[in-house]
């Protein structure tokens, strides 16, 4: 344990930067995925049939197995950043979309229904109504999938990918010699790590961003 | 024009809404919601759509403001087609009200109500300073409520901050469905009151819905009965709907008790109040007792130095010995005289005399009101109506849908 201790001691600042770079990596492709997700959402929530289909879409990019995904991107993205970020966009959309549907269809029909009798138009009545309403769900799509591509961005190492996945490869690449734990449990530390406080975060943005009128 | 014209049933009054021939088909569905509807809407006045559930009338209020477009037919409002214009444009132009409210739960009391003004461009200032005078008029504390949350209102409280929002443009119509259907029934009873007490100064046009033909009466300057298909069987003032219902639907609709109901539109002050024998406070019993004798009446009422109703005493409780502060009993059952006959019916039946005491404002003695009264009232209430009716040579069992053509 002591060792271990030495370790992290020693390889601070190598760690210390592999965790900024993969809190980097998950936040570009949470950005992404949001405006694409939310967008989306939009689009299809008054329509039962485009959203059933649009959920399936992002359901199924969810059951590709991360290894695969990141495997077949190599031809067409070639190594390190860009395939990192599209997969992890793909499997941040399914609850990003979901939540944005369910949020946006939740919101109270009398809430509505004023809404367009004192005259407010569709869009107006999205951006001041609907998304404000909808927001703490929506919130807590993203945060599930914050959480969901922290773990998945440690696999993008295998693509040349940024971030706390390079550790943990390479401990497991040596298995069996003096390092190899030290550099895995690193690794999956650095990752805790990170899920914490990126949950942290959403905590205090969900709170400092949700109306006081409908917080619980 | 010819005098023996009949007095349109709008009463001259300009006419603010104006649906002609308007016709909804949902789509999938064979039958029209709202069947070839015609009516005229006067100003300043509150016009209710009474009818059962499911009879089109919710569905007709919202083919006013057009959040359900029109199958078929025009909405002119003043003068203006307004069946094609744009409906955002149309919408801010009316309040409305439902019975859900639909508060805004994430914005502030102030937000809510200034949400029109402020989609019409108020500036700041104008802005707050309507929401805090729209709060005082709907009889709330501008600087304990502005800032709260709806969640943190009751039921009652909610309303009316509905109420104000649905005015805070000052817009010249009120579309309301049911808007005190959702509330218990001692405060709808003062939201009541407190509405009509508004409009009385306010003078909006009121398209109101409900299914409370009790409500409907009291809330109500013109009553529509409406059958399935929003189909108008009466168009017409209250009294003319109890005292002369156009035909089965609407009397079986109206319910038994018109006549009681009818109480709730007729006033002290219209009928002649009765007198009994009265004496200041403090006159002798011997003087008394002669008032009372040269009197047909079994009491005589003694009044304060202010002329206020203090003691009934019978001839027995002269007689006996005990001071005249013990004897006798206390005159209760007062009313004012723009009280309706309805209150006075009511204060009655827990009188000891069986007259009710009819004060002034502050509170001094005018007379009495009787059962016999209230009774010869109702009666001469019936024979006015079947006399304008006759009068306006329509026949009692036809309905009355529309003004004639001026």
């Amino acid at each position: 344990m002591s060792k271990f201790l030495d370790y992290l001691e020693f390889r601070q600042d190598h760690l210390l930067e592999l965790g900024f770079e993969h809190a980097q990596v998950v936040t570009i492709a949470l950005v992404i995925a949001s405006v694409i997700g939310v967008g989306t959402g939009i689009a299809v929530y008054r329509r039962e049939r485009a959203a059933t289909v649009a959920i399936a879409i992002v359901g199924t990019f969810l059951t590709i197995p991360s290894f695969a995904l990141l495997a077949m991107f190599i031809p067409i993205f070639g190594l390190g950043y860009e395939p990192t970020v599209v997969a992890l966009v793909m499997y941040a959309l399914l609850p990003i979309v979901r939540n944005t549907v369910t949020g946006l269809r939740q919101v109270d029909p009398a809430v509505i229904e004023s809404a367009q009798g004192m005259g407010m138009g569709r869009v107006r009545r999205l951006l001041r109504i609907e998304l404000p309403l909808a927001w703490p769900i929506i919130l807590t799509g993203i945060r599930v999938s914050a959480l969901l591509l922290i773990g998945i961005a440690a696999i993008a190492a295998a693509v040349n990918g940024p971030g706390l996945g390079e550790d943990i490869f390479a401990g497991l690449a040596r298995i069996g010699s003096a390092s190899a734990t030290n550099l895995v449990l690193g690794g999956v530390l650095g990752v805790i790590v990170l899920a914490l406080l990126f949950d942290l975060f959403f905590l205090l943005f969900g709170r400092l961003t949700t109306s006081r009128g409908i917080r619980a | 024009m010819p005098d023996q014209l009949p007095p349109s049933p709008l009463d001259g009054n300009k006419v603010m809404i104006s649906l002609q021939h308007l016709t909804k088909v949902f789509p999938g569905q064979r039958e029209p919601a709202v069947n070839d509807l015609s009516m005229d809407i006067p100003e300043g006045e509150i016009v209710i759509l009474v009818g059962p559930s499911g009879c089109g009338k919710s569905t007709t209020l919202r083919l006013i403001n057009r959040l359900i477009e029109p199958t078929d037919g025009k909405i002119v409002l003043e003068g203006e087609d307004v069946t094609r214009v744009n409906s955002d444009e149309l919408r801010r132009r009316m309040g409305y009200v439902i019975q859900q409210i639909g508060l805004f739960p994430h914005m502030t009391i102030e937000q809510n109500i200034a949400t029109v003004p402020r989609m019409l461009g108020w500036d700041r200032k104008r802005v707050a300073s309507r929401v805090g005078e729209l709060l005082e008029t709907v009889g709330m504390d501008p600087e304990q409520y502005r800032r709260r949350y709806p969640k943190e209102l009751s039921g009652g409280q909610s309303q009316r901050v509905g109420v104000a929002r649905a005015m805070a443009a000052d817009p010249p119509i009120l579309l309301m469905d049911e808007p005190f259907g959702a509330i218990d029934p001692i405060t709808r009873d003062r939201l009541q009151n407190e509405f009509l007490r508004l409009q009385s100064d306010i003078k909006k046009t009121i398209v109101f819905v409900t299914h409370d033909i009790d409500e409907a009466v009291k809330m109500g300057d013109r009553i529509a009965v409406l059958r399935e298909g929003s189909v108008i069987a009466q168009y017409d003032t209250p009294e003319r709907i109890l005292t002369n219902p156009a035909d089965a639907y609407v009397e079986t609709f109206i319910g038994s008790g018109a006549s009681l109901k009818g109480l709730t539109l007729a006033y002290v002050r219209d009928i002649e109040l009765a007198d009994w024998p009265i004496a200041q406070k403090g006159t002798g019993r011997q003087a008394m007792r002669e008032a009372l004798l040269g009197s047909d009446r079994t009491a005589i009422l003694t009044l304060d130095e202010q002329r206020r109703p203090v003691r009934w005493y019978t001839a027995r409780d002269l007689d006996r010995s005990e001071s005249l502060d013990e004897v006798g009993l206390p005159a209760t059952a007062l009313v004012e005289s723009n009280a309706t006959l309805h209150d006075a019916l009511d204060q009655m039946l827990t009188s000891y005399t069986g007259s009710v005491i009819v004060v002034d404002r502050d509170g001094s003695y005018r007379g009495t009101v009787e059962l016999d009264a209230i009774k010869h009232r109702v009666d001469e209430i019936r024979a006015a109506a079947r006399e304008r009716a006759r009068q306006m040579s329509v026949p009692d069992h036809e309905p009355m849908t529309q003004a004639p053509s001026r």
